[in-house]
Formats: C-alpha cells, structure tokens, sequence
C-alpha cells in the first residue's frame, strides 16, 4: 500500500505543466478568442513531441504503453490551462479505444492524428470534422468513419474552446469494428474529465487568490476579508478531497470491476463539482469582472459545466456508486476491496 | 502508487479480526460521558486492549505500543470500527498528548507517561481552553510559576472532555505577566492535586461530557513540563496539528457510519422519500474521499514529509461530512428521529447531535478556513 507518485510521474506532470503553462497562457487565449479558433497547430505539435498523445496507447499500436494514472496527472494540467485541443478525448479515450480494437489503423501511423469519439452516451462529438478517425458507438459495437463518410452538423458550445458536432451517419459508409468495451471508454472519459475538473478547480482558486491580493476597496486588499477568504479555503478544501479520488480511480480502471467504476464515477462527480464551486466562488471574488470576458474565470465555469454533464450525468454516476454500494459489502476494511475477491 | 495490501498487512487485518472478534464485548457499554460507570467500563476495556498489545500500535514497544506503520495504523482502526469496539475514553492522551510526547518528551517523561497512557490506567484530559480564550487561544491566562523544582499552577480552564472523570490532564500556561504566544508552557497535572477544584458541565444531550477546573496553588514538579520553558506554544500548535491532520478522526469511523447508513435506507426505503438515496450514496463517497485522503497523507509522511496547514482542510471535510450523514439518517427516520434511542441500538439522534460539535472543537471551522486561507493560499491577514 503506498499512495505516492513515482518519480517518473512527477517528472510527467512537472513536463506537462511547464510545457502547456507555456504554450497556454492567458494571451494565447485571447488571441484563440479573437480569431474564433480553438485549436493551436503549433501548441498541438509540442503537445504531440512530448509523447503526450501516446501515452497510453499500447506498444502495439505504436504507443508507450503507460497506464491511466500517468495520463490522468497530464490531463490535471490541461485542466488547469483550460486546454482548447482534444489531448484528454483524443489520445485518453479515443486513442486507446481505437487501438484495443484495430491497432493497425492508419491514423497510428500518426502520432499528432486526432481520434475522436461518439458514444452514445453523448449528443455531440468533439473536434469531429478534423479527426482523422471517428469512432461511433451503436448496439454496443464500433464503428469507424472519416469526416468525410459522415454528416456533422456544428453545434455551439458556450464554452469558446469546445468544437462540437452532431453526427449523423449510415452504417454503409462507415466500418464495423465488432463488440467494443465502451464500458472501459467511459471509465477513462469520467476519470479523465475529473482529472481536468481537479485541474479546473485549482485554476479558479488561483486566479481568485492572485485577484483578491491586488484589488482593494475600502483601503485594503479585499483578500484580507473573512468572507472572501472562506470562500476561497472551501473552494480548496473541496480540491484536497478531490485528488487523492482522482489519483485512486486513475491507478484502478483497469480493474473493470464494480468499485472500479463506482470510483470513476465518484472521482467525476467530486471533481466537476470542485471545479464548479471554485469557478463560482471565483466569479464572486472577481466582482463584476468575474461576470465579464475581462477577466479568464469564466473559461473555468464553461468547461466545468461542460464535463459536468458529458459522459455520463451526475445523476447516472450516482447510479453507478449506488449500484457498489447496495451491491457489495461496504464499511472500513472495504476501501480497496475487489469484485472477484468478494464473490 | 500501489493501492493493495502486502500479504504482511493482510496477515495483521487478519490477526486484529480475530483478536478484536474473541475480546470486544458483545453488549454496548454505558457512555463514558454518561456516568462515571459508563467511564470505568471503558478503562476496563482499555485494560483488556492493553493485554493484546493493542492500546496504541504505532508507538515504540518500550513505551507500550507495537512500533507499527501509519498504514498498519489505519487497517487497525478500520478492524476497531468494523467490530464495532468501544469508543477510546482515553482518546485526548493517546491521539493528541501521547505523539506530542514522543516529539517533544524526554526519555523519562515517556517512560513515565506513555505506558499507563497506552493501557488505560492514566486517562487523560486536555486543559487549554478558558472562558476568555477559547478560538483565541493566546489569550491563556492561567499561570505556572517556577519555584525551586516545582510549578504553582493557578487559574481556570473550561470545556475539558472527560475531565470529570479523568485522572491527569495536560495544561497551557503561562509565565506571569507574559504576553500572548510568549512565555506559555504545557504542563501535566493530576485531576485529584490539592487545589483543582473539578465541575462538571452538562452538554447538549445531558452528558457530563466536559468539566471547568479551577487550580488554586496546585504545585507539580518541573518533570511535568513537556519541552523547554516558553515553548508551550509551539507545542501546542504542533498537537492540534496531529489532532486535525490525522489522529482524531480516523476514516473507519464515518466509512462505518455510511455502511450503516446504506443498511438503514435498505430497511426504510419504502416508507420514506425517494430522493434521499443520493444523500445515502454521497455519505459513502464523503467517507471513501476522508479514506483515500488519510491514505495519501499517511503515505506522504512514511515518506518523511510533515503535517502541515493543509491539515485544517481535513477538519472542516470530516466535521461537514459527518453533519451531512446524520442529518440525512434523521431524514431517513422521519417523525421518529426525536424519539430517544433505547440502550443498545444505533444511537443516530445522539450522534446527530455530537456532529454539531465536530466545526466547534479542535479549532473552530472558522479559523481552519482562516488558516487555509492565509497559511495555505497566501491571503493577507
Ligand atoms: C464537544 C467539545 C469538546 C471540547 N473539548 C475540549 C477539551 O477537551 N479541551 C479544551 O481545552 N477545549 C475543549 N473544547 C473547547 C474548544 O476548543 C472551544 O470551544 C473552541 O476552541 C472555540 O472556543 P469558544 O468555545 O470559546 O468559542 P469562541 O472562540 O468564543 O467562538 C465563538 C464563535 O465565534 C467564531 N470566531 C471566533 N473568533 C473568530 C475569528 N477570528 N474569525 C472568525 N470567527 C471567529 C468561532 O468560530 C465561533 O463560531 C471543546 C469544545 C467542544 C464543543
């Protein structure tokens, strides 16, 4: 038993934060903004040097081959950047998703291909129209397609670096993969989209804290105000019951059993919350700035709201941990407790 | 990161289960608040603890433990809780006393203190809190004056658990006519001295659960002082840390208040709203949070990392958490949650109201957000 990270995974997180701080900063928002875009081809290209895009895709598609956790401490930082590119869908669900069921496919030949996903889970599709493979989930199978072979309708997210579609599409033109383990790909997505919502969270607080040091009213800073203040430490204290969730759920999907994926979907739940309480007591801190694109708070709101709901509804991860709770044993020697070994 | 147990640690759950499961007793003892029977009862089994090696594993077996782990730690108390053992009534010395002992201690004051500690034979109170400090804690008035090789302890202490009952308490003082965090040192002294003057304090449910005492001229030796004159701050600080960081609140305790929540919405569901199942399900997840949270830290500190601020987010969590479950088994029980529990039954009324404790004692949660607030994220003061 032993809950601290590797050096290697330190080192990961340590690279992925320098690297997408640099790349990812509040101008380089802007400048996204201005132009309406939400993808950087240059951020992308470092993103995909670094190996980041094939982290956890298997040797056998050409990958290395990690597990979910070391992937989980990259998708903190993209969180806490509000990342605009598909790293989390694309190379966290969509890439080994694909991989599991055809490791030949082109787009592995290509480390900066994008995958993106279609379960039936959720109305709308990221980053569809420039992925270079689409895998659409029907009757419990997959099914590939190119842009090309499908219809995407662009929907508009109200956060401004989700590029959404709606796709419709006839099995003629797209291949059939056979039975896929979506079950898997959703405990990936929830774990992931926690780990950003983590990511999110401490994002908010800090841009809250840095905001809160430099405005004064009533001749002092408006930091040194109680109430500020507890909004701010409960924001954070939400945030330090949220990792040690994030980091078990990651180290465990892999166990596909029903506490495996009750803590995936206790992790999602935990962190969009946290996120969505800190970008709130965020916006409160900011004043009217907070309420205004003047400031960056309201990136962190959208992208909350958005993962929120994606992939499964909190009412639907509910269900899932009610499922672990009413169906096998609970209470305190439970905690790391496994199907097979309680059957 | 590797979130299984070694077949060592395996083979220890197995040997606390058996041990616990021969020796726990199988009717609910009184509450150790209740009456000074209810107390001795809980001495008693303290007693029978001591005789398994079992008072306090984490401890040096010189001192009476077993010298085990953090983590052997917590699979011992999640085995405590799941036998459903009685509550520790000598909770103030071996939590929060006995590892500031072991930090600050000489060698004799633990060979002195922490043995009779350990097997309930010396049960501890903690004597800080006055009427005129109580969040403000500096603001301590009671005296300990230096005379020849003793102290002459005088003033008046409020709020202290158990001391109606306890034999020894651990006291904060300070040198007269010093100021605020100067000058204060902690110092022990016997409940029965000549001059303490010990009244007992009803609380919320009836219990005599704290008492006032009043020191009048109560000379101990200096050996009763733990660290250097003038360091009784700093002490202090560093035991409300393990106190909030760790000890006080070990995660068994509410992982088994959520399954016996889960148990009681089975037995209920159908003759009450629907909608609270997701508070019953968010009480487990709350629970396995505080778990997995405890687990981190005390992975961090076998790593040799230290205690710090962040320890006050961990009291605001379990005190919160734990409101929120019984809050909703109240919900869950309905018209009858006023009703008064018969002996022997799950007492969730009781500690429904004990829970409305948990943001007032071992610092309110006003001060831990202030604390996190400034000691964590750098807000000015
Ligand atoms: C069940 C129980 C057991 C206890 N056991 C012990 C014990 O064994 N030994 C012992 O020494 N003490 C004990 N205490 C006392 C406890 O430590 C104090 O109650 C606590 O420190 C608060 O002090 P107070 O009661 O004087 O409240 P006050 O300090 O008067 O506070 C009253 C209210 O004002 C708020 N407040 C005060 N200052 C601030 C500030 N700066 N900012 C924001 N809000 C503020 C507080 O948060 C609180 O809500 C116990 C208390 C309880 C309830």
């Amino acid at each position: 038993m032993d809950f601290t990270l590797s050096d290697e995974q330190q080192m990961f997180a340590d690279t992925a934060r320098t690297l997408l701080g640099d790349t990812c900063t509040p101008d380089h928002w802007h400048k996204l903004m201005e132009q309406g875009a939400a993808f950087d081809a240059a951020r992308w290209a470092q993103i995909v040097e670094n190996g980041f895009t094939a982290l956890i895709v298997p040797e056998a598609a050409g990958g290395m081959g990690l597990g979910e956790l070391d992937f989980a401490l990259i998708a903190i930082e993209a969180g806490y950047v509000a990342l605009p590119e598909p790293l989390v869908e694309s190379a966290g669900i969509g890439a080994p998703l694909l991989a599991s069921l055809a490791p030949d496919h082109p787009p592995f030949a290509d480390p900066a291909a994008i995958i993106a996903v279609a379960p039936a889970i959720n109305p709308v599709v990221a980053n569809a129209d420039i992925a270079a493979a689409i895998v659409i989930e029907r009757d419990g199978h997959a099914f590939v397609a190119t842009p090309d072979q499908v219809t995407l309708t662009p929907m508009e997210s109200i956060d401004p670096f989700r590029r959404l579609f709606r796709i419709t599409w006839d099995e003629a033109n797209a291949t059939d993969l056979g039975p896929a383990d979506w079950g898997l790909a959703l405990d990936r997505a929830a774990v992931f989209s926690a780990a950003m919502g983590l990511g999110l969270a401490q994002r908010a607080v800090d841009l809250a804290v840095g905001y809160a040091k430099d405005r004064n009213q009533f001749g002092k800073p408006i930091g040194s105000y109680q109430a500020v203040k507890h909004h701010l430490a409960s924001a954070q204290t939400a945030i330090e019951f949220t990792r040690p969730m994030v980091l078990a759920a990651a180290a465990e999907v892999a166990h596909g059993d029903v506490q495996s994926r009750a803590r995936a979907s206790q992790a999602k739940i935990v962190a969009l919350e946290a996120a969505e309480q800190a970008a709130r007591a965020s916006i409160q801190v900011h004043g009217a700035m907070g309420y205004s694109w003047e400031v960056d708070v309201h990136l962190f709101l959208k992208r909350a709201l958005a993962l929120k709901q994606s992939w499964g509804t909190p009412a639907f991860h509910t269900s899932r941990i009610a499922t672990r709770v009413f169906s096998q044993p609970v209470g305190a020697d439970q905690t790391f407790a496994r199907e097979n070994e309680n059957a | 990161m590797d979130l299984t147990y070694t077949p060592e640690q395996n083979a220890f759950r197995a040997e606390v289960r058996s041990w616990l499961e021969a020796h726990v007793p199988k009717g609910k003892l009184e509450h150790y608040d209740a009456t000074r029977e209810g107390f001795e009862a809980h001495r008693a089994w303290e007693a029978t603890l001591k005789s398994g090696d079992w008072g306090m594993v984490t401890w040096p077996k010189e001192y009476g433990g077993r010298g085990l782990d953090l983590i052997q730690w917590l699979i011992f108390e999640e085995e405590y809780y799941r036998a459903g053992a009685p509550g520790r009534v000598n909770q103030n010395g071996i939590f929060l006393l006995g590892p500031t002992l072991m930090e600050f201690g000489t060698h004799e004051q633990k060979q002195r203190f922490l043995p009779p500690m350990a097997s309930g034979e010396e049960i501890w109170a903690q004597a800080w809190s006055e009427p005129q400090a109580g969040s403000d804690l500096a603001g301590v008035r009671a005296t300990a004056v230096l005379e020849g090789d003793e102290y002459v302890l005088n003033g008046h202490k409020i709020w202290s658990s158990r001391a109606a009952f306890a034999d020894w308490a651990f006291g904060l003082f300070r040198a007269s006519g010093s100021e605020r965090h100067k000058d204060m040192s902690l110092i022990f002294f016997p409940l029965d001295a000549p001059g303490v003057t010990r009244n007992p304090i009803r609380k919320i449910n009836g219990h005599v659960g704290f008492a006032e005492i009043f020191l009048d001229n109560v000379r101990v030796p200096a050996f009763n002082r733990l660290g250097d004159e003038g360091q009784g701050w700093h002490i202090c600080m560093a035991t409300a840390g393990f106190e909030r960081g760790l000890m006080l609140r070990s995660p068994a305790r509410f992982q088994e208040a959520a399954a016996a929540l889960a148990a009681l919405w089975q037995r209920r569901k159908n003759t009450c709203d629907p909608a609270l199942e997701g508070a019953v399900v968010r009480a487990h997840v709350n629970a396995e949070s505080y778990a997995l949270n405890i687990y981190q830290t005390a992975s961090r500190l076998m790593a040799g990392a230290k205690i710090g601020a962040e320890a006050s987010t961990n009291k605001i969590f379990w005190s919160e958490m734990d409101i929120h479950l019984h809050e909703t088994a109240l919900a869950i029980l309905g018209a009858e949650a006023e009703l008064v529990t018969p002996t022997g039954e799950h007492d969730w009324l009781d500690d429904y109201i004990f829970s409305l404790a948990g943001p007032i004692y071992a610092g309110s949660n006003e001060i831990q957000r202030n604390i996190i607030a400034e000691r964590m994220l750098g807000l000015p003061r």
